[in-house]
C-alpha cells in the first residue's frame, strides 16, 4: 500500500519568475532560468513510495535529485522556496506544510535522513551508541537500560562492534560512522529512509559492505527507503524502482533493472552506456 | 510586599549641583573645566563640592537603590517569570554597586521587591555572616531602611547564592536565588539561540544524551550542581548552583522562587505548588548526597546538608611552634543559622515554626505523625509522597 | 492449467544515441504455457531468446502484445490488484505489481552472476529465503544444501564469488534462482558454463527440487540438456516465433 504519494514538488533559490519552470529542465537544457537567474533545482517532481519499497534517485551534480530528496525528508532550506504536495499515510493535508511539532514529531519517529555529509548527520563528540540514543531520547524512551538494548541491537544489525559503543564518535572510520548514521535512522523503527549518496566518504570496500547490511536491514525491517545516488551500481543494489533526473526534472522512472537494460530517454541510454 | 507601585508621588531623582567657580565652567555631568588663573580658589570650590556630597549622596538616592522605572521593568519581569514558570525572562540589568557575579542580578529583584516593614534576610553558601551577604544586607538596609534577620523563619524575603534553607518556607516569604548561568542548555550547546529554539520548542533530546553519557562513564548521574529539572512539565529550568539535596525543595512549596542573574540579565521564577521534577532515567534515579552517616560536629543534625570542615587537630604547640600539624576533616551543617539553633534544641525539626502537622519539605522533614528525625539514608522523599 | 499466456509480444528497441535506430528484438510472438511446464527456448543468437525473457520478466518494456500470468490461488498481499482477479497482464501492469510477483512469484536469473562484493557464496544463495522471512540459520542450511548439490566444494561456500571462475558463479547463480521456489522461474542459460557432471547435477536438481507446479521457462544451449529437462521446445529466429514443438519432436535444428 501507498505510503508516501508526492506532485509538484518544487525547489527555487532565488527570487523565482513567471517564466522560470517553462525555462528551465531537460528540454531547456538547463536548471537556472535565463530570466531572473533563479536556479530551479527540483520541479514537476511526481512520484509515490510504497511500504516497505525502496526508490532510486539517479543524476548528476545539479540535477535536482539531492534537493527532491530533502524535501521528502522534510528538511527547511531557508535559502529555498519549496512546493508541492506530500500525502502521508496516516497524516491529514499537506506533509510539506505542517508546523514545527508535527515536522519534529514526524522527523523522530516516521521519517529518517541519512546525511550525505557526516558532519550534518552526527555530533562528533558524542558517543557512537549517544548519537543512536539520542533518536530514542528525542522520542521520550526514558529507561536507561531499554535505551542501552536498543543501541546495543542497532550496532549489532549494523555491523559495528558494540564494544566501540561507548568511544567518542571522532575516533569513528568513515565506515562505521555511516553505520553509526543508519543506525540512528533506524532506531525509532522509521517507515521511511531517506538515504543522501551513502557511499560518499567511504573506501570502495567499505561501500559494498555498508550497502550490503543496509539492503538486509531494509528488507528485514519492511522500512521503505528513497536512495539518492549519482552511482548506478548503488542504486542497481538497492532500489525496486529508479527515477532518472537532469535539470531538475525527472525524466524516465520505471523498475530498477528495466530503466538500466532498457532505457528509453535519450538521456538515461547516455547515462547507462557511460558507465565504465 | 511594597506599594511602591502605586505610589502618587513623582519618582525622586537625584540631583547633583557642583558649585561654581568664578570663571570655570561646571557641566552637570560632572565635568569640571578648571582654569589656571585661579586654581587656589578652584582647589576650594572642590572641596565644599565634595564635602557637600558626602552628606546629601546617600539621601540622593532613591528608596532601594534603585529608581522607580527600574524597579517596575523588574517587576513586569518577574510578574512574566511567575505567569510562566521555568521560561527565562529577559530585562535591562542596571550596573550596581557590586561587580557582575557577586549577585547583581539577585539584588535588583529584591530591592524592587522590599518595602520599609520587609524583614530581609542574606546567606551566601547557607552563612549570614559571609562577607559579600553582609555587604548586601547593608545596602538594603541602608537604601531600604528594612530590618534584617538572621532567622530564616522570620524573614520575609531572602536571598540566597547556592543554597536553599533547611526550614520549611511558607507562602507569604519569597526565595530569590543569585544565578550564575541561567540556561540549563548552555552545557549541551553554547549557542543561545539555538538553545532558545529548543526552549521554545520542548526540544530537550541533547540534553538526555548528556545524561546518558553521564550514565555510560560513571554509572549513575553524577550531576553534583544546576541539577537539570522540569518545571511544570514544560521548561527545562537550571535551579543554580544549589546542591541536589535542595532540588526536591523547589517541588510543590508553599513559597515563591525566584532566579535572578545581572550579568545574563535574566529573571525565572518557580511559583508555589509548581511541579518540579529533577531529570531522570526510569532505572537511575535522581538522588541527593549522601554522607556516609557524618553528623555535625556542632549540633550533631543527620538529616541537613553538610560540609567538610578541615581543622587543625588539638592545640598548637606555641612554645615548640611546631609546624607539623595535623589536620582532621570534622563535618558541620551548612545552613549556619539552623544549625545554631539546632545547638539549642537538638530535636527541632525543619518545620517546627508551623502550626499545621505533617508537612514533607525537603530531604528529612520530620513529620509530626513520626515525631523524630529520620536518619540521612542517602534517599529522598518528595512532597507528593513519590517514592523514590 | 495455463500458467502464462503470451499474445503477440513484440520488443523494438530505440536507440537515441544511434541517431535514433530501430532495433527489433521480438516480433508478434504467441504462445502458453501450462502449469508445471519446462519449455525450453531455444534459437540462433541474437534471435531474441534473452529478450523473450526479459519481457517476461519486464527487465524489457514490452512495445506491443500481452503477457497474460495467470496467478493461483496464493496471491501476494502487497499488490493493490483484488484478489478474486487472478490473471494480470505482466506487459502492461503497474511496476508496484511487478515488484510484487517478482518477491512472491516469478524468479529470473540471467547466465551471470549479478553478485554482490564482499558477500560469501552461502549468503547470495541464502538471501532471497530470508527476505521470504526465513530465518537465517534455516535459509543458509537450505542454501548449503543446494550449493551441494550443485557441487560447489565447501571450502567456496563462505567465500566471494568475484574471484569464482565462471563455472562456480554459475552454479552460485542458479543456486539462488532456485532456493526461494518461485511458482514460475525464468532461466537464462544457467548451464552454460558448467562441466558435463554439474551440468548433470544441476538437471537433476531441477527435476528434483522444483515442485511439480513450478513452470520454467529456459534458455538453453545444450541439446542434452533441453532433452533431459525439457517439455517442449519454443523456437525462435530473428525475434520472431518459428514454432512450439514437443521435446520429442525437436531435434537440435530450427524447423522451419
Amino acid at each position: 500500500m501507498t505510503l508516501l504519494s508526492a506532485t509538484g514538488l518544487q525547489t527555487v533559490y532565488g527570487e523565482g519568475c513567471s517564466r522560470c519552470i517553462e525555462s528551465t529542465g531537460d528540454r531547456a537544457g538547463t536548471n537556472q532560468c535565463p530570466h531572473c537567474g533563479s536556479v530551479v533545482a527540483c520541479a514537476e517532481a511526481d512520484l509515490s513510495v510504497r511500504e516497505g519499497e525502496v526508490l532510486g534517485i539517479v543524476g548528476e551534480s545539479g540535477s535536482g535529485k539531492s534537493s527532491l530528496a530533502e524535501q521528502l525528508a522534510l528538511e527547511r532550506d531557508p535559502d529555498a522556496t519549496t512546493t508541492g504536495m506530500v500525502d502521508y499515510d496516516g497524516y491529514d493535508g499537506n506533509l510539506l506544510a505542517v508546523d514545527y511539532e508535527t515536522r519534529h514529531d514526524l522527523r523522530t519517529s516516521d521519517i529518517a535522513l541519512v546525511h550525505q555529509h557526516i558532519r550534518d548527520g552526527l555530533n562528533p563528540e558524542f558517543t557512537g551508541g549517544g548519537n543512536v540514543a539520542e533518536k530514542l531520547l528525542s522520542a521520550g524512551w526514558r529507561s536507561y537500560e531499554d535505551v542501552r538494548d536498543r543501541v546495543q541491537e542497532l550496532f549489532e544489525a549494523t555491523e559495528i562492534p558494540v564494544d566501540r559503543m561507548d568511544d567518542p564518535t571522532s575516533t569513528y572510520s568513515g565506515g562505521m560512522q555511516r553505520r553509526v548514521q543508519i543506525a540512528r535512522a533506524l532506531a525509532t523503527d522509521p517507515e521511511l529512509v531517506v538515504l543522501d549518496e551513502p557511499t560518499t566518504g567511504l573506501d570502495v570496500s567499505v561501500q559494498a559492505r555498508v550497502l550490503d547490511m543496509f539492503r538486509q536491514v531494509q528488507r528485514e525491517e519492511g522500512v521503505a527507503c528513497v536512495v539518492v545516488s549519482h552511482d548506478l551500481g548503488v542504486v542497481r543494489l538497492l532500489a525496486d524502482r529508479t527515477l532518472v533526473m537532469r535539470h531538475g526534472r525527472i525524466v524516465e522512472s520505471g523498475l530498477t533493472d528495466r530503466v538500466m537494460e532498457d532505457p528509453h530517454h535519450e538521456y538515461t541510454q547516455t547515462l547507462i552506456n557511460s558507465v565504465i | 510586599m511594597t506599594d511602591q507601585i502605586m505610589t502618587d508621588e513623582p519618582p525622586e531623582t537625584v540631583e547633583y549641583q557642583l558649585r561654581t567657580a568664578d570663571e570655570s565652567s561646571v557641566a552637570t555631568d560632572g565635568g569640571t573645566t578648571v582654569s589656571s588663573d585661579t586654581v587656589d580658589g578652584e582647589t576650594d570650590a572642590v572641596d565644599a563640592t565634595l564635602d557637600a556630597l558626602e552628606s546629601d549622596g546617600l539621601s540622593g538616592y532613591n528608596y532601594a537603590y534603585l529608581d522607580e522605572h527600574t524597579k517596575r521593568e523588574v517587576r513586569r519581569s518577574m510578574l512574566k517569570a511567575v505567569a510562566i514558570p521555568g521560561h527565562q525572562v529577559p530585562y535591562a540589568s542596571r550596573p550596581m554597586p557590586l561587580a557582575r557575579g557577586w549577585g547583581t542580578g539577585g539584588i535588583q529583584a529584591s530591592l524592587s521587591i522590599l518595602g520599609p516593614d520587609d524583614r530581609f534576610k542574606v546567606i551566601d553558601q547557607g552563612a549570614d555572616e559571609s562577607v559579600n551577604a553582609a555587604n548586601i544586607r547593608r545596602l538594603a538596609e541602608n537604601t531600604a531602611e528594612i530590618e534584617t534577620t538572621t532567622d530564616t523563619t522570620d524573614a520575609d524575603l531572602i536571598q540566597t547564592r547556592h543554597r536553599i534553607p533547611e526550614e520549611v518556607l511558607t507562602d507569604d516569604q519569597i526565595l530569590v536565588l543569585q544565578v550564575p548561568i541561567t540556561d540549563a542548555l548552555r552545557k549541551v550547546d553554547p549557542s543561545d539561540a539555538a538553545n532558545r529554539r529548543r526552549h521554545a520548542h520542548k526540544n530537550y533530546g541533547k540534553m538526555w544524551v548528556h545524561l546518558y553519557e553521564n550514565v555510560v562513564e560513571w554509572g549513575e548521574i553524577n550531576i553534583s550542581s544546576r541539577y537539570p529539572t522540569m518545571v511544570g512539565g514544560r521548561y527545562l529550568m537550571d535551579p543554580s548552583p544549589i546542591p541536589r539535596w535542595d532540588v526536591p525543595k523547589l517541588d510543590d512549596a508553599d513559597n515563591l522562587f525566584v532566579f535572578a542573574a545581572g550579568r545574563e540579565a535574566r529573571i525565572y521564577a518557580v511559583p508555589p505548588h509548581t511541579d518540579v521534577e529533577p531529570l531522570a532515567f526510569s532505572d537511575r534515579e535522581f538522588t541527593v548526597e549522601r554522607f556516609g552517616g557524618q553528623s555535625c560536629h556542632a549540633c550533631g543534625s543527620t538529616d541537613t546538608y553538610l560540609v567538610e570542615v578541615s581543622e587543625e587537630a588539638g592545640d598548637t604547640d606555641r612554645e615548640t611552634n611546631n609546624t607539623d600539624r595535623e589536620f582532621e576533616t570534622r563535618y558541620a551543617c551548612n545552613d549556619s543559622s539552623f544549625c545554631a539553633k539546632r545547638r539549642e534544641n537538638p530535636e527541632l525539626p525543619k518545620d517546627h515554626h508551623l502550626d499545621r502537622g505533617g508537612v514533607d519539605w525537603g530531604p528529612k522533614t520530620a513529620s509530626e505523625t513520626t515525631g523524630s528525625r529520620k536518619t540521612a539514608a542517602g534517599k529522598t522523599k518528595s512532597p507528593g509522597g513519590e517514592a523514590e | 492449467m495455463t500458467a502464462l499466456t503470451v499474445d503477440g509480444l513484440s520488443k523494438t528497441f530505440d536507440m537515441h544515441v544511434l541517431g535514433d535506430t530501430q532495433v527489433v528484438g521480438l516480433d508478434d510472438v504467441s504462445f502458453d504455457v501450462r502449469e508445471g511446464e519446462f519449455l525450453a527456448v531455444v534459437g540462433a543468437s541474437g534471435s531474441g531468446k534473452s529478450s523473450l525473457l526479459k519481457c517476461l520478466y519486464r527487465t524489457y518494456d514490452p512495445t506491443g502484445g500481452r503477457v497474460v500470468y495467470h496467478r493461483n490461488a496464493l496471491v501476494d498481499s502487497s499488490s493493490d490488484n483484488s484478489s478474486d482477479n487472478s490473471s494480470v497482464d505482466l506487459a502492461s501492469c503497474d511496476d508496484q505489481t511487478v515488484i510484487g510477483l517478482r518477491n512472491t512469484a516469478i524468479g529470473y536469473t540471467s547466465q551471470f552472476l549479478d553478485e554482490i562484493p564482499r558477500v560469501p557464496a552461502v549468503d547470495v544463495v541464502s538471501r532471497p529465503l530470508r527476505e521470504q522471512g526465513v530465518p537465517a540459520e534455516e535459509a543458509r542450511q537450505r542454501a548449503r544444501e543446494l550449493l551441494s548439490r550443485l557441487r560447489l566444494p565447501e571450502e567456496l561456500w563462505e567465500a566471494y564469488p568475484a574471484t569464482f571462475s565462471g563455472g562456480e558463479r554459475q552454479r552460485v547463480n542458479l543456486a539462488q534462482a532456485l532456493a526461494p521456489k518461485p511458482d514460475l522461474l525464468l532461466l537464462d542459460e544457467p548451464t552454460s558454463a558448467l562441466d558435463p557432471d554439474t551440468r548433470q547435477a544441476a538437471i537433476d536438481l531441477l527435476r528434483e527440487y522444483l515442485d511439480a507446479d513450478t513452470t520454467v521457462i529456459g534458455v538453453f544451449h545444450n541439446t542434452a540438456v533441453i532433452e533431459a529437462v525439457a517439455d517442449r521446445v519454443v523456437m525462435l529466429e530473428d525475434g520472431q516465433l518459428q514454432g512450439v514443438v514437443p521435446v520429442d519432436d525437436y531435434d537440435g535444428e530450427v524447423v522451419r
